[in-house]
């Protein structure tokens, strides 16, 4: 156990460092210095990953927050916690890449100074900073707790439910608006994925991720911290997870079928082997594993499946930014050592900073015993029966 | 009225004149060097580009609906009523959904500079604002790029088509394309085989209509999704609420 944490110390340093480094190189020597962007190909891996796939990511947090909140499914109630501090981090950390791709990040607050109000990218912006706001919100709570801030504390859980109703709010428009950044390129990106419905999908699928990314972290988490694995609700999130990823499959079947793209997509071709590999690992062989009853009541299938759904959709992203747009500017592109090691440090700090709030924070109900309970909505807890049932619940 | 270049490159002999006199009137340099790029850049906002003997202009088309315009979070893009897209620095924060969204690919980007900056034709505004041609027009010694009023530069191209149907394309590229644009161009080869897209491919629609679609329908929706999201909880609330009155505690569990 001991060699495995400094073999990943270890791992952590060279990232940082590496990191720093390209830092370094961007901003003291230029954008075009430490990448391979160029007046063909703008936006790289840093738009590809870090923005759209990091926001995807971090969709487990409305996704999570409504289920338990709006839908009152309590038994997912103490998965709220850690769903929330991943999207937090996942946002904060989405604006310090977008820091970096940025041309002149200094001017980041002309946003909220000189807004066009037809721009997607406004209305993205515009979003992301409000919702990074909201879910900075939904998580004080967990500060608030470990410092034992009552009064704060009361207030925070007034707000809960308009906080949550804001965040999903939130999230339906900017997860589908990244799609509709690409909706006005419709003679560049590749028709295997320019689309109308490109919002929708986006929308759809980042459900898909919140699911699929909540499982594999409380999977991961498990591991990592040596906690009971809480297998009731990985099944639940499993269920859920199995239906969104048939109605996503479906709606993209649609789209081909109604665009005529069927036997396209069949064909053999640089964009089809990216569209294969997406399909298979988004779709196919987790609708495969997931059919299997068994597979579904399984932690560690269920962790596989997840696992591979992420990278399916990880897969669609990068292919949106960077595949579909490959052949209309006629250059290819694959990002430089120091853009994918600033990808990289972006990635190490999010696992660190997560490890290090797990630690220092009450974000696992079962391990703190002692803190107030963060459960439910206030007004349900004023009953005598319902603090029972809570009880029960946990 | 709103103003207009007409490009025929029939008349073009290549000369680059509007080259040099585009990197003059822009204070960019201008030498042999840069004279023998062939593609436009941050310091090249205009190229001329040869085909054995056939020669085709590139430069900023000054959509009439542009979707650099439209992409731009911070509006530092915006279409004046003369016909020009003009670019404000000061605004930009460096995004550079401009590049990706323009379908004619032509802002480019200073990549080696600290402090960047979107760099493209911008159709001499200040010259324009004055009633002078541009710089481009002014100095073409042939009268292949001319300048002046839109309709007055639609009626002068479609006569030109008519008169000799055998040296031309039958086609205006940037009269309907993307909803027309401010720069118009003749040709006696196919507009495709210097790199420009195809009329086909473009279509007639402005971009900024693609995400519009999308984008006006937000003020309505976001009501009625909170109005369903708070009634979705405040049914689950509701059924908890009586489940409890009833006496049974586990009722409201699902």
């Amino acid at each position: 156990m001991k060699i495995k944490l400094t073999f990943w110390k270890v791992v952590f340093c060279v990232i940082m460092v590496l990191g720093l480094y390209s830092l370094c190189v961007r901003y003291f020597q230029g954008l075009g210095a430490v990448s391979n962007l160029s007046d063909t190909f703008p936006w790289g891996i840093w738009i590809g990953f870090d923005c759209l796939c990091g926001v995807m990511l971090a969709a487990g947090a409305f996704v999570v927050t409504g289920a338990v909140y709006l839908l009152d499914i309590k038994r997912l109630h103490c998965i709220a916690r850690p769903a929330v501090l991943t999207a937090f981090l996942g946002y904060v950390l989405f604006i310090v890449g977008l820091l970096v791709d940025l041309g002149r990040p200094w001017f980041i607050w002309h946003q909220l100074m000189y807004m066009n109000p037809h721009s997607v990218m406004f209305e993205v912006g515009f979003c992301v900073m409000f919702y990074t706001t909201v879910l900075m919100f939904e998580f004080s709570a967990a500060v608030l707790e470990r410092f034992n801030l009552a009064v704060p504390l009361k207030i925070i859980r007034a707000c809960m439910i308009p906080l949550v109703i804001l965040g999903i709010l939130l999230s339906t428009l900017h997860q589908s608006s990244l799609g509709s950044l690409y909706l006005i390129m419709p003679e560049k990106l590749h028709p295997f994925w320019y689309s109308p419905a490109l919002p929708f999908f986006f929308f759809i699928s980042a459900v898909c991720v919140g699911l699929a990314m909540t499982i594999f972290e409380s999977s991961l988490s498990s591991r990592a911290f040596g906690r009971q694995l809480e297998l009731p609700v990985i099944q639940e999130l499993g269920a859920i997870l199995y239906v969104a990823l048939w109605v996503y499959a479906l709606l993209r079947f649609e789209d081909y079928f109604h665009r005529g793209q069927l036997g396209n997509i069949l064909r053999p071709s640089y964009e089809a082997y990216f569209l294969w590999a997406e399909l298979l690992m988004a779709l196919i062989i987790p609708l495969f594993i997931l059919s299997f009853r068994k597979a579904r009541l399984s932690g560690t299938w269920l962790y596989v499946a997840s696992c591979i759904t992420l990278l399916g959709f990880v897969t669609n992203r990068l292919n949106v930014a960077l595949t579909g747009l490959e052949g209309s500017s006629g250059v290819h592109y694959f990002p430089k050592w120091t853009e994918a090691s600033i990808t990289a440090m972006i990635i190490a700090m999010g696992f660190f900073i997560f490890a290090m709030a797990v630690k220092y924070l009450p974000i696992f109900e079962d391990e703190h015993h002692g803190l107030p309970q963060d459960s439910h909505v206030t007004t349900l807890e004023q009953t005598p029966e319902l603090a029972r049932h809570a009880t029960l619940v946990h | 009225m709103s103003k207009a270049i007409l490009y025929d490159a029939t008349q073009c002999i290549g000369c680059k004149q509007c080259e040099s006199a585009c990197a003059q009137q822009n204070e960019l340099p201008y030498d042999d060097k840069v004279a023998a790029e062939s593609i436009q850049s941050d310091h090249k906002y205009t190229v001329v580009l040869a085909k054995e003997d056939k020669f085709m202009r590139r430069l900023c088309m000054h959509c009439n609906e542009p979707a650099c315009a439209s992409a731009c979070p911070v509006g530092a893009l915006h279409k004046t009523a003369d016909g020009p897209v003009v670019y404000d620095v000061y605004k930009c924060i460096g995004c550079r959904y401009c590049m990706v969204a323009c379908a004619f690919g032509q802002p480019k980007y200073e990549w080696g500079a600290l402090n960047p900056r979107v760099r493209k034709c911008i159709m001499c505004p200040d010259r324009v604002k004055q009633g002078r041609n541009t710089a481009c027009a002014e100095a073409c010694p042939t009268g292949a790029t001319k300048f002046g009023d839109r309709d007055a530069l639609i009626a002068e191209a479609q006569d030109r088509l008519r008169q000799n149907p055998d040296n031309y394309v039958p086609h205006i590229y940037g009269l309907n394309e993307v909803g027309g644009t401010s720069v118009l161009m003749l040709s006696s080869v196919a507009f495709e085989s210097y790199g420009l897209p195809s009329s086909t491919k473009l279509g007639d629609t402005p971009m900024p209509d693609y995400t519009f679609r999308i984008l006006s329908k937000i003020p309505d929706f976001i009501p009625l999704w909170a109005v369903v999201l708070g009634g979705v909880y405040w049914i689950t609330h509701r059924r908890e609420t009586v489940s409890l009155a009833e006496g049974n505690p586990q009722g409201g569990e699902k």
